[in-house]
């Protein structure tokens, strides 16, 4: 502490180990949080399911998605994205995962909500074995933080089925 | 300053910072509010900064007894009995 840029220095670096600290603080306060979040999504309709000209399956529905994630907000949440996935088993692969839609929740208020809509991306297969399979709609979600740790999971809807021939 | 005021300032600083950290976490945590943690502790580290880093008077209560050059030239170098507060700080304020 012998002068003024000296004292200025200490300081500063002190402030600033501290508020690591404090961040790393507020972080591990996230893992208090015992959310108890709740979604459906509903396949409304099927719009056309065609094969397309390089032969892979594809498929555009009508989506009715509803979800209450308001217990995942935090005071340490910046956003929450959140989208919804189409899983399938195929002879190729054991486990097919198609985004269909998705969206970022910025706060608390806007995290009770349902949507109707189309798939917001394409749903196509690799191949053609999309008549009559059974899928399942995972909704997932991704707590971003102001600071630290990412929290991510999921809710698992099954029981959907493709027709079996094409509209 | 003088060396307790050295002192002084680096407790002082330190203490000041913990005590703002602490309040400005346990406000941001209970009103749920990052935004006002950040905010109570920017604050704490300027009023900080105000009160420690500057060379205030009460800094230096204590103030070392230099010799006058010309009583140094008269006093030969000191035994070891003598030198007790004879310390050549170069970098003092």
């Amino acid at each position: 502490m012998h002068s003024f840029g000296y004292r200025a220095n200490a300081l500063l670096t002190f402030a600033v180990t501290i508020l690591a600290l404090m961040c790393a603080m507020a972080s591990i306060s996230d893992n208090f949080n015992h959310p108890s979040p709740s979604a459906h999504v509903e396949v409304l309709n099927i719009n056309w399911f065609q094969k397309q000209s390089k032969g892979n399956d594809e498929v555009s529905m009508q989506l009715n998605i509803s979800a209450d994630l308001q217990s995942l907000f935090t005071w340490n949440t910046k956003q929450v994205f959140v989208f919804v996935a189409a899983e399938y088993e195929t002879p190729k692969n054991s486990l097919n995962q198609i985004s269909l839609w998705d969206g970022i929740i910025p706060s608390r208020e806007h995290a009770k909500f349902w949507i109707h809509t189309s798939n917001k991306y394409h749903f196509i297969d690799q191949g053609s074995n999309l008549r009559g399979k059974e899928f399942n709609l995972t909704l997932h979600w991704h707590v971003m933080p102001k600071t630290g740790k990412m929290f991510a999971d999921k809710i698992v809807m099954s029981g959907y089925r493709l027709p079996e021939e094409y509209r | 300053m003088d060396w307790q005021g050295q002192k002084l300032a680096e407790q002082l600083m330190q203490i000041l910072l913990l005590a703002f950290a602490v309040v400005a976490f346990a406000t941001g945590y209970i009103s749920g509010s990052f935004q006002m943690m950040v905010l109570i502790y920017a604050v704490g580290v300027v009023l900080t900064t105000l009160v420690t880093v500057p060379n205030w008077p009460f800094f230096n209560r204590h103030p070392l007894k230099w010799l006058d050059p010309s009583e140094a030239e008269k006093h030969p170098k000191p035994q070891e009995a003598v030198s007790a507060k004879k310390k050549p700080a170069k970098n003092m304020i």
